[in-house]
């Protein structure tokens, strides 16, 4: 969930424009891309860097750490399941509008290999200063400095815009999961939670949520055994319910996924939640003097 | 992607499950001959929306007579914003006991759940509530469809003899008709069990995710058409995600999240958002037709364009936002916040077109359009 400098990275998808692109940024930005995946092209050479007809055979010339899918949704599936199979430790699942079931079948085979899956329809990874997967505006120094504070987001845009106000406020960034806005993702804001309480660079976690699913409560349970500083926004608190906004997973159904319920427990665990995005630094910055 | 009943249960018959004998009627008189050869008959409203029965929308008619009446009632009522344009007629059916069945995709476990319990006919929230010991869970590994073996394993407590077996072949049978249509929820509820012993799915909810609607054009057709208002329709034809709010503060952001965000912001400042639209990933290039829509709802007081780039640039979205602010030279005053990728380059667009400079805090932005919409 945390990619610094050294990890190997494939991107599956390098020959079409947004892979190009992003392929490009992060190559620039110290992000070790060893190659790139396209079928019809194996054997060639792209902005420099080698493409092979599938993970496999990538896997074959020295091991992938993570790979990073820039595919359109129906070919997705068919993609993470050479990537799992090819011993990738992390697939970074970044289309929006993959078939659900498609999104079970690749998580089940994801767990049985021990593969981390991030997304789907995330924005990606950032660690500051050392390397992003994904297309995040890493580069822009404004937004992301390097620090000791985690970011956990369901959402890119919203991610990008409280790391922009957590920099502004002082704070330096160590890590931001970008772990997607479906309603089935292969890494939870728990899970993204876990690693960065044991993550030794990160000092305090913001957590950047959404109405909708359980997620955040989940998170709640367990950010109540935690000795970081936490703060948090939740997204969607003037949205009406039954209808999604935008992502899959952001509707209130009932009394499900509710803002009032999400806040509530967060806040029973100690989190810090902030009505507008630009008192997060300050509410962070409380929460560390507490401690 | 919510379906009316009698769509979920043609699903259902396709994969074995057995449903009442029915016919789909649009007028009083068809429902009256439809109830001449059934007897005993349920009328049921057609809309895919959940509570029909409190609304009065489903009704029991013991005489032909009954049934046209019945439909005449239920015809053209309003149910959670759908209006009635057809009932199905169903044959009476011998009730001995209610069960509920289900498959699902559960976001704890990552893949489908089949939920079955002994106490049909309430809503599933209510069941969950007051008698979650009922509710049997039999978590599912796609890649492999549902095992009869985990399956019996789980139901043998509660369920025994010859309806064993009969539910076991129910749930197989809506496994399949759940896997084959790409379903997020696939629910019998009641399934019941008749008088002679067989099992009747006597009600029926289906929901398919959007993504799969390309890989099931035929199902996708057979979708009632959501309620909306005209301008929602004129951006659901352009793929934009508008959703109409009664507010009059305009919104256009980026990405799902930073638009329910503008949305909260404007409203903890005491304003009303008109509408929610955003036109991140892929629809970066649309800002001039979501501008278009955003200024065409008559409420809009003041606007707040909110841009966070990543994947979504910000210079080509500004581009097209000042495109159609060219074109329909709106008199509403109009608040930027712009950060992220290709900021600099729309920054200056912004300040050169506009004559304003764009603030890089997203509070000073709104609570100026909150400030102008009063």
């Amino acid at each position: 969930m945390i990619v610094g400098g050294n990890e190997t990275v494939l991107v599956q998808g390098i020959t079409g424009k947004q892979g190009t692109f992003w392929a490009e940024r992060m190559r620039d930005y110290g992000t070790r891309i060893v190659g790139g995946v396209n079928p019809k092209k194996a054997g060639s050479e792209h902005i420099g860097l080698p493409v092979w007809g599938s993970a496999k055979e990538a896997a074959a010339s020295q091991p992938i750490d993570v790979s990073v899918l820039f595919i359109p949704p129906m070919a997705v599936k068919a993609a993470v399941l050479d990537a799992v199979e090819a011993g990738v430790g992390t697939v970074v699942v970044l289309t929006e509008h993959i078939p659900s079931h498609d999104v079970m079948h690749f998580l089940a085979a994801a767990r049985e290999a021990g593969t981390c899956v991030i997304g789907p329809n995330t924005a990606g990874l950032v660690t500051p200063g050392q390397s992003f997967v994904g297309f995040m505006p890493a580069f822009n120094e404004r937004i992301f400095r390097p620090g000791r504070v985690g970011v956990i987001s369901r959402s890119g845009s919203l991610g990008t815009l409280i790391a922009l106000n957590l920099v502004q406020g002082g704070h330096g960034i160590s890590a931001f999961i970008g772990i997607g806005g479906d309603p089935i993702l292969g890494t939870t804001t728990r899970d993204a939670l876990v690693r960065l309480d044991q993550d030794p660079n990160t000092d305090a976690v913001v957590i950047v949520g959404e109405i909708g699913g359980a997620m955040e409560e989940e998170a709640a349970d367990y950010a109540h055994g935690m000795s970081k500083p936490m703060a948090a926004f939740i997204a969607g608190a003037a949205s009406p319910p039954g209808k999604k906004m935008g992502h899959a997973g952001a509707i209130v159904m009932g009394d499900k996924g509710t803002y009032g319920a999400k806040r509530e427990a967060l806040e029973a665990a100690g989190v810090r939640v902030v009505p507008s995005p630009s008192m997060i630094a300050d509410a962070l910055g409380e929460a560390m003097g507490a401690v | 992607m919510n379906f009316e009943e009698h769509t979920g249960k043609a699903v259902l018959r396709a994969a074995g499950v057995a449903t009442p004998e029915g016919r789909l009627c649009d007028t009083p008189a068809t429902a009256r001959s439809a109830a001449e050869a059934f007897g005993t008959c349920a009328v049921k409203a057609q809309v895919a929306t959940g509570k029909r029965g409190k609304a009065g929308g489903i009704r029991i008619a013991r005489s032909p007579e009954e049934a046209e009446q019945a439909a005449a009632d239920i015809l053209g009522m309003e149910i959670g914003g759908y209006t009635v344009h057809r009932v199905l007629v169903e044959q009476g059916v011998d009730i001995r006991q209610e069960l509920y069945a289900a498959v699902l995709n559960d976001p704890a476990t990552k893949g489908p759940l089949v939920l079955v319990s002994a106490e049909g006919g309430m809503e599933i929230e209510e069941l969950a509530a007051e008698k979650p010991e009922s509710l049997i869970r039999v978590p599912v590994d796609i890649r492999h469809g549902v095992s009869r073996t985990a399956l019996e394993q789980a139901l043998a407590g509660t369920f025994t003899g010859d309806q064993l077996p009969a539910l076991l072949d129910t749930l197989e049978r809506l496994y399949a008709a759940y896997a084959g249509s790409d379903a997020d929820l696939l629910e019998i509820n009641p399934l019941v069990v008749t008088g002679e012993g067989g099992m009747l799915a006597l009600d029926c909810k289906l929901s398919i995710d959007d993504g799969a609607v390309p890989r099931q054009p035929d199902l996708a057709a057979e979708a009632p058409e959501v309620p909306m208002t005209e301008l929602e329709r004129r951006a659901r034809e352009l793929s934009l995600p508008y959703i109409q709010l009664d507010g009059s503060v305009g919104i256009l952001a980026n990405g799902a999240g930073l638009t329910m965000t503008t949305m909260d912001v404007v409203s903890h400042y005491g304003g009303a958002p008109a509408n929610f639209l955003e036109i991140g990933g892929e629809a970066y290039t649309k800002g001039r037709d979501a501008l278009r829509l955003v200024l065409d709802n008559p409420n809009v007081r003041s606007l707040v364009i909110n841009f966070c780039g990543a994947f979504a640039r910000t210079d080509v979205m500004t581009e097209g936002v000042l495109a159609a602010w060219d074109e329909v030279r709106p008199q509403v005053p109009v608040h930027f916040c712009i950060n992220g990728t290709g900021e600099d380059e729309a920054l200056a667009m912004v300040r050169d077109k506009l004559g304003v400079t764009p603030t890089q805090v997203m509070d000073e932005a709104v609570q100026a359009a909150v400030e102008a919409a009063r």
